[in-house]
């Protein structure tokens, strides 16, 4: 154990462990001490000052966040100095920042709004700079908007697309009154190697980063008699839409979500969590193909190991930063987009309506799959496959705006017909769900039984792990798999794109080697999505993998294969994984991007 | 007269031909002595900070590593003062000596001399005193190798954390201290870091004893220091000084007669008016008859023809454009400085306003990130203070 | 091979492909080009393995590493305080009038920029200015003009 420091805030004693910050010791003490550039996910940049405190015989104010705490440390925290200078900071910030709040996109979840009201700056009488700046604003991306006269320059976006997601597509340009954040030469965000994947946007305190929301455009097509709307959710919605409706982190509100959805007017409710089993069955087959081919036939091109494609930020990531990669990667479309696919072919002949009156919506934990929806190559259906992607915040927004009282609602059930999931699917939100879930499902294939592992809790998949490694023995497989018999299944994990750039660099590099490779590109998986409700932090997201891993093991079913819609879609529609129709519906190509 | 003459010394530029026997003497000195003599000698910080050399290079010497780095500060950017380039040009061996024995006490093998973009064109000389200096290091048998790092025009890569950012290929952002740079510096490495005059005056000491540096000066202002002086003098120039004068003693020397005011340590300094000539003395800390100014050095004069408000202009122009910006009091409150007594000058904003600005100008003074935000504060306080009424309508 | 991705190259093999190797690497670019274009930014990131925006980010810090096109001779004239009170403007107008540009402009033929700067260092000579790595000080509107002369002709005369 650390040696723990004794130190007095506000005259009250707390000790705390060496090489804690006064920002945690006050935490400790349940004394709040605002901040804005600090974020638990992020290294320490100390550059808002709005956390300054008092310590008594230093000539300066100190940043709590920045500042280790010392023995015998006498901390002051609202004494009048820092109550006036805190005061100054936030009416600085405001002098430079587009107040427009009534206008903005995070009226009411902005954390500079916050500290204004908190700290009553109503008469600031500081030259508004605004007028003087030559603010741009970004909105050509599909996925996120960037608008610098809400900026505070606090530089959160700046660390967490290079600490946890290694791009470093936003940083720090020119200096004194005109340093500002900037992509590359200020190009818009669409053009440079942006992953959508919105993690700026959940670590932005303000309306600087936010999502591209299509809200209008889903009421619209609920209001058009002529349109059939049908929506799919994502696993991680379920156990994140709670917060935004002031739930604890990690409540599951699946009916609820299910009841609200029928509420907004959707003409059917349905799952994505159907297509993440269909997922499982074709990628399972995708992989235990390409073993053959390079077990058995010795095909040189097939390409080992095969990563997963569910996550589009981690796609574009590749096409970005390891083009060389891009025949690993499963051909698999995501879920999202392999139920956009269906939903304008299968669901429409089935339901008999013409697919171009359906508009196709989904909600997702994610930014990057308004991205995807919008690529030229999810057109396999004739139609864009996915008409409209909300996350799951835009979601929340509906809700309110319909006047719906989520926590009062009574649970209901998705629609039948591609609304049918399994526990396995569920899983899919958290960091290692697919690798479980195609485990699940392929070993069963090749062995004829269930998993080794109780109740079918693949444990060393789990986990915030960075990058996880696992690995599983085939023995006795059935005579389709014999060749596989002995083999040893290695598999890895990773989540947040700093973690796969370092298991790629491994594997490029030589220095590790698999056959199965799982990457989300947000930290914990798609419960820590760009889409999700903020704020996020690692306890938040933990909070959120318990829900998902407990609405696993509450499914009756919990094995893709054994979805009986997917079976019914294999002998009506589909035929066989990497059948013919699946082939043209259900799998994609890659697209190389330059990285620099 | 009655006039009191300063004491001009002559130690920084004098040409000392016996360098490397200076710096073979002082290898064989064990390390703690060398120390003392540094400590003794109550050398400061000769860049305008002040913190005691020798104190910076027993803290460097103490902290654990195997690399270390000695860093000579030559980002001389504060406006009015250009001391350092001279050094640099007249006696850079004292500066490499100085370097050669930090590196020695720190146990350091590495050095590195940030030289200011604006001074690109002293390259190639440096580059050859570098190399002969590398050949007597062989013989004194010191494995010590220096560099010179070019910056590229920011002013803010004078401050030492900025600078070892900048030579790291990064924006010059200062860093949050604690760490000190004697622990965590350029590349998160111990390091030194000095200016240039501070090295070029440990080779004084280094050479005639700490005694005869202490001798020089008065109480906690130890030695003497060199003053680059401009603005509305006859005689603008670099003069080296006994520390510890009073801003009349030099007004009386370096003025025709028409002064209104010294600026004493640069835009990042003080204003001093007339009125307290007598009363403010040049040199670190101790309190003597009035208030007393630490500097880099810089002293400039204006004559009664100067607009005091042009010259805080001036200023905060400067410092809006050279502030890194990652700090909000820095950032934007340099820019509500400049923004706000133009207001005032114009009559957009009454005359009140400057007091909401001093206020401001408190809270950049005890929460801006680093030193050079910090002292904003100074000019302007001491300019509204002194001169209100030229900067109302 | 283009010129510029040359050039990069050679400057990361002097230098080193390290992110402490940036600024000579820009500095080395300005030196031969006087300004640093997108381009060469992303080859330098290319080169070095880090992103385009942090090659932008840095350099954008720095005045000397412009990164809009300049002329042959980049010229920044000193405009702190005792240059400034010394006829800094002055000169300034001088300038504009010998060159027919005006400040932060490039003559058409890509020959000059003009520039202002901050404090050079030369306060005890003011009005001060440089001409890429070349100082000139206590500049009188007349010495200017007979700077600017020698210059154009030094660039009429074959190389």
């Amino acid at each position: 154990m650390s040696k723990m420091i004794n130190l007095t805030i506000n005259g009250i004693a707390v000790s705390i462990e060496q090489s804690k910050t006064v920002l945690e010791a006050a935490e400790k003490l349940n004394i709040t001490i605002p901040v804005l550039c600090y974020h638990k996910d992020l290294c320490i940049a100390g550059n808002c000052r709005v956390c300054v405190v008092e310590q008594i015989g230093s000539q300066k104010l100190i940043p709590a966040c920045a500042t280790p705490v010392f023995e015998g440390m006498e901390i002051q925290t609202n004494s009048l100095v820092v109550r006036n200078s805190r005061k100054h900071i936030i009416e600085l910030l405001l002098s430079e920042h587009n107040a427009d709040c009534t206008k903005c996109y995070k009226n009411g979840s902005c954390e500079l709004q916050e500290l204004a009201s908190e700290y009553k700056i109503t008469n600031s009488d500081f030259i508004d700079l605004v007028p003087l700046k030559n603010y741009k604003y970004d909105d050509l991306s599909p996925s996120i908007i960037k608008d610098d006269s809400k900026c505070i320059r606090c530089q959160r976006c700046v660390r967490t697309c290079n600490e946890i997601q290694h791009l470093s597509a936003l940083e720090v340009a020119y200096k004194g009154d005109h340093m500002k954040i900037s992509t590359f030469a200020e190009k818009p965000m669409n053009d440079v190697v942006c992953s959508n994947c919105g993690q700026c946007i959940i670590h932005c305190p303000t309306g600087a980063l936010v999502e591209k929301n299509y809200i209008e455009e889903v009421w619209d097509a609920l209001g058009d008699p002529n349109k059939h709307v049908v929506v799919q959710t994502a696993p991680a919605v379920r156990v994140g839409l709670g917060e935004e409706f002031e739930s604890k982190s990690g409540d599951r509100v699946t009916g609820k979500m299910v009841a609200a959805l029928k509420r907004l007017g959707f003409d059917s409710v349905l799952d994505t969590d159907f297509s993440a089993d269909l997922t499982i069955m074709e990628e399972g087959t995708e992989l235990l193909t390409r073993l053959k081919q390079a077990l058995v036939d010795g095909d040189k091109k097939v390409q080992l190991p095969m990563f997963t494609s569910c996550s589009p930020g981690w796609i574009k990531f590749v096409e970005h930063t390891f083009p060389e990669y891009l025949n690993n990667l499963s051909t698999c479309k995501s879920p999202q987009q392999m139920f956009g696919a269906l939903a304008k072919t299968y669901y429409a002949q089935k339901r008999s309506i013409p697919a171009e009156n359906i508009v196709s919506v989904s909600v997702m934990p994610c930014t990057a799959k308004k991205f995807e929806a919008n690529r030229p190559e999810m057109r396999d259906s004739g139609y864009q496959d996915v008409d409209y992607v909300l996350t799951t915040r835009e979601l929340a927004i509906m809700i309110k705006q319909a006047g719906i009282e989520f926590n009062n609602l009574e649970q209901d059930n998705f629609d039948k017909l591609m609304g049918n999931s399994t526990g396995a699917a569920v899983i899919f939100g958290a960091t290692g769900g697919v690798m479980e879930a195609a485990l699940r499902t392929a070993y069963e294939i090749v062995t004829g039984r269930e998993v080794p592992f109780k109740n079918l809790e693949i444990l060393p998949v789990r986990g915030i792990e960075g990058i996880k490694e696992a690995s599983i023995l085939i023995e006795n497989p059935v005579d389709d798999w014999k060749f596989l018999d002995g083999v040893e299944l290695k598999c890895a994990i990773a989540h947040g794109l700093e973690n796969a750039h370092q298991l790629m660099t491994n594997l490029k590099n030589g220095k590790s080697e698999y056959h199965f490779v799982e990457i989300m590109a947000c930290p914990g998986g798609c419960l820590g999505g760009g889409g999700q409700p903020i704020p996020t932090s690692p306890e938040i997201r933990k909070k959120r993998m318990e829900a998902i891993y407990a609405e696993d093991g509450a499914m009756p079913l919990r094995k893709s294969h054994e979805n009986p819609e997917i079976v019914q879609i294999y002998k009506e529609f589909l035929d066989k994984p990497l059948g013919h129709k699946s082939h043209k519906l259900l799998h994609t190509h890659y697209t190389p991007r330059e990285r620099y | 007269m009655g006039k009191k003459q300063l004491r001009r010394v002559d130690l920084i530029f004098a040409n000392d031909d016996d360098y490397l026997q200076i710096l073979k003497k002082s290898l064989d000195i064990p390390t703690e002595e060398i120390i003392n003599e540094m400590i003794n000698s109550g050398l400061k910080g000769r860049g305008g900070a002040g913190f005691p050399t020798g104190l910076k290079w027993k803290l460097t010497g103490e902290s654990k590593g195997k690399q270390k780095y000695i860093i000579c500060n030559a980002d001389e950017g504060e406006p009015g003062t250009f001391k350092d380039r001279e050094i640099l040009t007249q006696v850079p061996y004292k500066v490499l000596t100085g370097m050669a024995v930090a590196a020695k006490v720190a146990g350091a093998t590495k050095g590195y001399i940030y030289l200011r973009g604006e001074y690109r064109f002293l390259v190639p000389l440096l580059n050859k005193e570098i190399e002969k200096f590398h050949v007597l290091c062989k013989d004194a048998g010191l494995d010590f190798k220096v560099e010179i790092f070019l910056g590229s025009g920011a002013y803010i890569c004078g401050e030492e954390s900025a600078l070892m950012e900048s030579m790291e290929g990064k924006r010059g952002e200062p860093r949050n201290k604690p760490p000190y740079p004697t622990e965590v510096g350029y590349m998160g490495k111990p390091t030194v870091i000095n200016n240039v005059e501070t090295l070029a005056h440990t080779f004084t000491i280094l050479k005639y004893g700490a005694k005869k540096f202490r001798d020089l000066g008065v109480q906690d202002s130890r030695g003497s220091k060199l003053f680059s002086v401009s603005g509305d003098t006859p005689i603008p120039g670099i003069y080296e000084l006994e520390l510890g004068m009073t801003v009349q003693d030099f007004v009386d020397d370096f003025s025709d007669g028409d002064c209104k005011a010294v600026q004493v340590g640069g835009a990042s300094g003080f204003l001093v008016p007339r009125k307290r000539f007598a009363e403010t003395n040049i040199g670190y800390q101790g309190k003597l008859t009035g208030i007393s100014l630490p500097t880099g050095g810089s002293m400039m004069l204006f004559n009664s023809s100067r607009s005091m408000f042009n010259v805080l202009d001036n200023y905060l122009d400067f410092f809006q454009e050279e502030s890194c910006g990652q700090c909000t009091p820095c950032r934007v409150g340099c820019q509500q400085l400049v923004k706000g007594i133009e207001a005032v000058k114009r009559g957009d904003k009454p005359a009140s306003y400057l007091d909401k600005l001093l206020k401001l100008t408190d809270t950049m003074k005890y929460t801006a990130k680093c030193g050079l935000g910090q002292s904003v504060a100074n000019s302007f306080q001491s300019i509204v203070e002194n001169f209100r009424e030229e900067m109302i309508y | 091979m283009t010129e510029v991705q040359t050039l990069v190259k050679e400057l990361a093999d002097k230098h080193g492909r390290k992110r402490e190797n940036l600024m000579p690497i820009l500095q080395g670019i300005i030196e031969k080009d006087r300004f640093i274009s997108e381009y060469a930014m992303k080859e330098i990131a290319r080169e070095l393995d880090i992103s385009t925006a942090e090659v932008f980010g840095t350099a954008t810090f720095y005045s000397f590493l412009d990164t809009e096109v300049r002329g042959k001779y980049v010229i920044r004239v000193c405009k702190t305080i005792t240059c400034a009170m010394k006829g800094k403007n002055q000169i300034l107008l001088a300038l504009e009038d010998s060159l027919k540009i005006k400040v932060g402009d490039t003559t058409p033929d890509k020959k000059f920029t003009i520039l202002e700067t901050n404090c050079l260092g030369w306060c005890h000579k003011a009005p001060a200015m440089l001409i890429n790595d070349d100082v000139y000080t206590e500049l009188t509107p007349e010495m200017v003009r007979q700077i600017i002369e020698e210059y154009r002709k030094r660039e009429e005369l074959p190389e």
